[in-house]
């Protein structure tokens, strides 16, 4: 990990990767979201809304996803003090803070037919909220960092310590059996049948691709401007 | 109750929230990488 702590470095593996992860990530997308429209049978119970799935788990794994790398990259910037780790962990917050909200908005469109209610204050929709909310508080104080010029401590603290909420997350349909159902797929196999489920992963990996891309872009943005920054200070000083 | 309007509904706003974040950030990583470019360019 330490080798790819060097913007350069990071460069020119980040460049020629960005439309590899961002073009495969969209053709895999197109493809699992289709077929879970056209290709898939409906639920016995659940009927059509269950089609959701495709687009809710990939969120919800997208936004935890997102918070654990602002965690891990937050611990690097404290430990390390890696150049990048501050710039990854900025790149990671809109697009984790756009899925959270994604998850939050097609889970309440799942449950009006399901559940018979947009919302209801169980403990894993609760948890998801609160994620979304330290996205934003994140977003707000790693901005007015970067306005201040610091090293951004105050950010990285925060991305360490908000990191607890994932395996309440996690956890929250086995500690609070309210209204969310429990876990569908473990470690040891899923509940779901293998007509609906074989999109999902397909659908979650070309997501997870897309992501991926994304936040090399935005890495990539945040370098460049930060170059521009450093040569105009430098000849303003000249 | 018909189920489509919803799967549309969900859908709709996952593409449209896709489509958006690629095509912001996109477009930030190519402005700043240009400025950084014809600064670069105005130093040599």
């Amino acid at each position: 990990m330490h080798i790819f702590a060097n913007p350069a470095r990071f460069l020119s593996i980040a460049r020629p990767l960005t439309p590899w992860l961002g073009w495969s990530g969209a053709l895999m997308v197109l493809g699992a979201l289709a077929a879970g429209l056209f290709v898939t049978p409906a639920d016995y119970l659940q009927g059509e809304s269950v089609r959701i799935i495709y687009v809710h788990v990939p969120a919800a794994w997208l936004g935890m996803a997102g918070w654990t790398g602002i965690a891990v990259a937050s611990f690097m910037q404290l430990v390390w003090r890696h150049p990048l780790a501050s710039v990854a962990a900025r790149a990671v917050a809109v697009p984790g803070a756009l899925f959270t909200a994604i998850c939050l908005i097609s889970g309440a469109i799942w449950g009006r037919p399901t559940w018979g209610t947009w919302w209801e204050w169980d403990g894993r929709l609760t948890s998801m909220l609160i994620l979304f909310f330290l996205y934003l508080a994140y977003i707000a104080l790693a901005s007015a960092g970067s306005e201040r010029g610091s090293n951004d401590r105050v950010s990285a603290i925060f991305g360490v310590v908000g990191a607890i909420n994932i395996p309440i997350i996690h956890y929250s349909v086995l500690w609070w059996r309210t209204l969310h159902q429990g876990q569908s797929i473990t470690m040891s196999g899923s509940t779901i049948d293998g007509s609906i489920l074989w999109p999902l992963p397909i659908s979650a990996l070309g997501f997870s691709l897309l992501f991926a891309a994304v936040v090399l872009m935005r890495m990539r943005a945040l370098l460049a401007t930060a170059k521009v920054e450093a040569r105009l200070k430098r000849m303003s000083a000249e | 109750m018909n189920h489509w309007p919803f799967v549309a509904a969900a859908y709709g706003v996952t593409i449209i929230g896709t489509i958006a974040i690629v095509w912001a950030s996109f477009a930030a990583m190519r402005r700043s990488e240009a400025q950084a470019d014809a600064l670069t360019r105005d130093r040599a």
